[in-house]
């Protein structure tokens, strides 16, 4: 009999597991710190990201798996691949940046320092973990411990009803998905009789059980398009994003929303590849209603109104993920390779989004109520914050200078062409156009002559290196797309 | 020609297209210890003017170097992978249809350079209307150089930006609206056009435009080249622009400051007609025979109504702005080029291209002409210019009245002038079409073509008299300039300075070679022009 204890590649594992490590050391150190010695745990917390971003090096165009059974080495928990690797680095740069903007709020005890750090690496590691992992149980494990934290972070505004409201929201409505979600999983465990994408793949299902298995299938979906914040599973984004302190809701723009459709291309590309006549079409419907309804709504944003940007900022994140989803759909039709523009469009869509976010950051300090109408005359106070502003919402916009946004959004809609989804491309094609509009007028009020004399502020440098950051690996982007967009091209799994 | 080796001319053409954008990212730095001239301000005009200078003498240089006896075939090529996932290059080159093109950007970018030197629009500070010049340059010489699709739609985009700026900041009265206008407008247009582009590129499997060229359209069924032609011409016509989506074009002009407006004219708009001569004639010819008759209809009516335009404009008591109404003929004027791409006949695209050409001239420099008047006068409203009589500047500007009649005539498409010969080869392309279209239609549009001709000397001509001509009397004419006396008696009004003169004369010594010597221009276009058309078969 041969022994059930696996090996474990603590190599493949480290890029999470540091993350984890370093969020219980985040717990245990603030026990022991001084109340003047907080903003140790931030340095802390940012050393540990950066460790594990460090650990992604030795996998880079590594194929390695782990915890597979030892009956079946094809049958593992953990791989990493292109995808995972490229979604790993996503994550973990997405929260290492979310971890700078935090700095200065944690510092100035706007937010509870040792909380924040532990919830936020917790998460991080939970996202991390998620796009590595390859049965089920996994899948759902690494979902849960990168949501769970996001409720406690967008509540984590204490004394502010709208964090609170926001957090329960939030809870709520994502619980319900996550129940929604084991029901499917249950359906497809009961059908096939395993929890591993690949075996469940490969299963022969009794064609009895085949409508217990579609609709297994269909609930499964339900739970990422939930965080994917895809339409109709939207509603919650806006109240959200605009309660929720503002690196977190720059997390869940990026973080969160990458931990959704990651999730979304694992099952339907690695475990259902054989039901893609029922998610292909559902998909490619949820792409169009998500960015159709993202962009209308941004559209119909009033600049004065209290916190638009945030606002503005959470509509055009619908709108995005309706883009992000355009691929997982046309894979239906063609080749799992066309995850890749999916791929390729999240890295694009995470860096510059971070950098609205660090931009909005920076505006907030002399504006709480962050609207749109505060952003008049940014050039003439901070000319380079309102630069790589503007360098940032035309990438999104998919506008020369923003060239890697353009050539983004070209890889997303070659994947639409290629799978013969005409009147997608064509829906997307109109929302680009729609999104031009509130785009290009967030950036011309950038310019604009101010009201009155421009108040300065000091920029805490946190901030202030986050945008330099997101603005610097933009630019170099923007000069050598290929970085991105190779993965368009190669085959991920 | 003289001969230069093969790899020094890959850099020349990469360094006009590439030299302009390292300069003005230099020209927001602070100036170099030695460099830093009398004031800041002196020193990044002057640092414009050597940037511009070294642009165009390298462009004269290529020219120089330009093998004139395979004017078809692509020189200076440079072909780099860029993206590879998308299979995009970085693919430049030039042959006898852009060569033209390229010497007029670099030439008119220079003499704005040169006289915004001696003259700064007001506004703010110089270094950024430099840095905005300069990038604006490299995207109109580089949508002239590349041969692919994507770095054409990238170029195409490049000088709305700096254009939109130059407008919104150192323009003149309504200048935001007028500015948004145009990028709206531009923008929405260019848009439509990268699906279209995306559609080709997608279809055929590559994205350069040497390839598609050679195929001719083979490649593609006749619903995804119509689809693309019409997505395609959407954006290029809004940029030319072509009646009826020309509306934006006035009102940018009109609030532009005067170096702003010869760029549009001169050279922006040419990028509209180049995109018709360099994408769509040659890799979607189907497509465009079948939009081809409409394209000739709109372009006629845009003939008769920028010449309709400008005739109300110049009535007396209409208060017609002299710089609207030269947005105006301008619309007439692109409407004889795109009738003559509408053609489809290797006459009929030469006589644009050329047209395009002279248009350049001539237009840009009646702008500054007009720009010139606007400065001394403080208004370019013909009637407070005119007065009762007329400004009567034969008689108190000499010099300056003598170029603007110069200019109007030229722009009238007097023979033995530039303007003669653009217009006459479109119409004579009309007057024969490609075969396969209309012959009918196509007559009748070059009848009313012809009649718009004649509409255009109509108005050109009371510019004339009423700018030019007019009661003058000796004694107000020599009184010092501070005394403006009554109403009656306008401003003493300055002759032609040296710098005006220094960027002026280079445009009308070209528009008089261009008249007298056609075959210079076309001698270099139509065997590109042959060859564009008959794609892989020639």
């Amino acid at each position: 009999m041969s022994s059930l204890v696996q090996s474990v590649d603590w190599v493949a594992i480290a890029p999470p597991t540091i993350a984890a490590a370093t969020a219980l050391i985040v717990l245990v150190t603030d026990l022991f710190v001084r109340e003047d010695r907080k903003p140790l745990l931030g340095a802390i917390s940012v050393t540990g990201l950066v460790a594990s971003l460090l650990a992604l090096i030795p996998l880079y165009e590594e194929k390695r798996s782990t915890f597979c059974l030892t009956t079946d080495p094809a049958a593992c928990s953990y791989t990493v691949d292109r995808f995972a690797f490229a979604i790993q680095l996503l994550v973990l740069a997405g929260a290492l940046l979310t971890a700078l903007l935090s700095l200065t709020p944690t510092a100035e005890k706007k937010l509870p320092a040792g909380e924040f750090w532990f919830l936020l690496l917790s998460s991080a590691s939970g996202a991390a973990l998620l796009p590595a992992s390859r049965d089920l149980a996994t899948l759902l494990v690494a979902l849960e411990v990168a949501s769970l934290p996001a409720f406690a972070l967008v509540g984590l505004k204490r004394g502010d009803a709208r964090s609170s409201e926001a957090a329960l929201k939030f809870f709520l409505s994502s619980v319900t998905a996550t129940a929604v979600m084991l029901l499917g999983i249950s359906f497809v465990y009961a059908a096939t009789g395993t929890l591993y994408l690949n075996r469940i793949a490969d299963a022969q299902i009794d064609p009895q059980l085949d409508t217990l298995t579609q609709a297994g299938v269909v609930l499964t979906l339900v739970g990422f398009a939930f965080k994917t914040a895809a339409v109709p599973f939207h509603f919650w984004v806006p109240d959200t994003y605009v309660g929720a302190p503002l690196p977190i809701a720059a997390y869940l723009s990026v973080v969160g929303k990458a931990v959704g459709f990651s999730g979304l291309i694992l099952v339907t590309v690695m475990a259902f590849p054989a039901y893609a006549d029922v998610w292909g079409p559902a998909i490619a419907v949820l792409a169009a209603l998500t960015m159709t309804v993202g962009n209308v709504a941004a559209l119909r944003q009033q600049a004065t109104r209290a916190h638009s940007a945030v606002r503005l900022l959470a509509w055009s994140s619908v709108a995005q993920a309706g883009y992000l989803l355009v691929p997982i759909a046309a894979a239906a039709y063609t080749t799992d390779d066309e995850v890749g523009a999916t791929v390729a469009y999240a890295l694009m869509y995470a860096v510059v989004n971070l950098g609205a976010f660090a931009v909005a950051a920076l505006v907030s300090r002399a504006n709480p109520d962050n609207r749109i109408s505060d952003y008049r005359g940014l050039y003439a106070s901070r000319p380079l914050a309102a630069l790589a502003m503007a360098f940032f919402l035309l990438c999104l916009a998919g506008l020369p200078p923003g060239i890697i946004g353009l050539f983004a959004k070209v890889t997303v809609f070659q994947a639409a062409v290629d799978a013969r989804l005409g009147w997608l491309a064509v829906v997307m094609a109109v929302n680009v156009v729609i999104a031009l509009y509130y785009y290009l007028q967030w950036t011309a009020t950038l310019f604009r002559a101010p009201e009155g004399e421009p108040v300065k502020h000091r920029a805490p440098t946190a901030i202030t290196a986050t945008i330099a950051l997101a603005a610097a690996v933009a630019v170099v982007l923007s000069g050598v797309p290929e970085l991105v967009l190779h993965y368009a091209a190669v085959t991920l799994f | 020609m003289i001969d230069i080796n093969a790899s020094v001319m890959q850099f020349l053409l990469a360094f006009t297209v590439a030299g302009p954008l390292i300069g003005a990212v230099a020209a927001l730095l602070p100036a170099p210890p030695g460099l830093k001239g009398k004031s800041p301000d002196q020193a990044v005009l002057r640092h414009g003017v050597i940037v511009t200078g070294t642009v165009l003498l390298a462009a004269i240089v290529l020219a120089l170097g330009f093998d004139r006896d395979h004017p078809s075939k692509m020189q200076a090529t440079t072909d780099i992978t860029w993206i590879k996932a998308l299979g995009v290059h970085i693919h430049l080159g030039i042959d006898g249809i852009s060569l033209p093109l390229l010497l007029l950007t670099a030439l008119l970018t220079f003499l704005c350079a040169l006289y915004s030197y001696f003259k700064l629009p007001e506004g703010p500070s110089p270094k950024a209307f430099v840095a905005l010049l300069l990038v604006l340059e490299s995207g109109t010489l580089a949508t002239f150089a590349v041969l692919d699709l994507m770095l054409f739609f990238l170029a195409f985009e490049m000088v709305l930006i700096p254009m939109y700026f130059l407008i919104a900041r150192w323009g003149g009265a309504q200048r935001q609206a007028a500015a948004w206008k145009f990028i709206l407008y531009t923008l929405l247009g260019s848009v439509v056009m990268l699906l279209g582009l995306l559609l080709i590129g997608l279809k055929s499997g590559t994205f350069d435009m040497v390839a598609l060229a050679t195929d001719n359209g083979r490649g593609l069924t006749h619903t995804t080249e119509v689809i693309a032609v019409l997505a395609i011409a959407i954006g290029l016509a809004i940029k030319t622009p072509m009646w009826p989506l020309h509306s934006w074009l006035p009102d940018a002009h009109t609030a532009a400051p005067t170096v702003g407006s010869v760029l549009l004219a001169g050279v922006m708009l040419k990028m509209g007609t180049y995109g018709f001569v360099r994408i769509v004639l040659p890799v979607a010819p189907d497509g465009m025979h079948t939009f081809a008759p409409y394209l000739a209809a709109f372009a006629v009516a845009g003939i008769i109504y920028g010449s309709l335009a400008c005739l109300a404009l110049v009535r007396p008591g209409a208060k017609g702005d002299l710089k609207r109404l030269i947005a105006y003929s301008s619309v007439g004027h692109m409407g004889f080029v795109l009738l003559g791409i509408a053609s489809m006949t290797p006459t009929g695209v030469n006589g644009a291209l050329f047209a395009n050409i002279a248009h350049g001239l001539i237009t840009g420099l009646l702008f500054f002409l007009v720009g010139a008047l606007k400065d001394r006068y403080g208004t370019a409203d013909l009637d407070t210019l005119a007065g009762t009589t007329g400004a009567a500047l034969y008689g108190r500007a000499p010099r300056l009245g003598g170029l603007l009649a110069f200019a109007a005539v030229a722009s009238l498409g007097l023979p033995g002038l530039a303007g003669f010969w653009g217009e006459m080869l479109t119409l004579f392309g009309a007057f024969d079409p490609a075969a396969g279209l209309s012959r009918p239609a196509f007559l009748t549009f070059m009848a009313i073509g012809a009649v718009g001709t004649l509409l255009t000397a109509a108005y050109m001509l009371q510019v004339v008299r009423r700018v030019c001509m007019g009661a003058y009397s000796t004694e107000a004419g020599t009184q010092s300039g501070t005394e403006s006396g009554t109403g009656t008696t306008p401003p003493y009004i300055a002759d032609i300075q040296g710098y005006e003169f220094a960027a002026w004369t280079p445009l009308a010594a070209l528009t008089v070679l261009a008249g007298l010597w056609p075959a210079a221009l076309l001698g270099l276009s139509d065997p590109a022009v042959q060859k564009l058309l008959a794609g892989g078969k020639a």
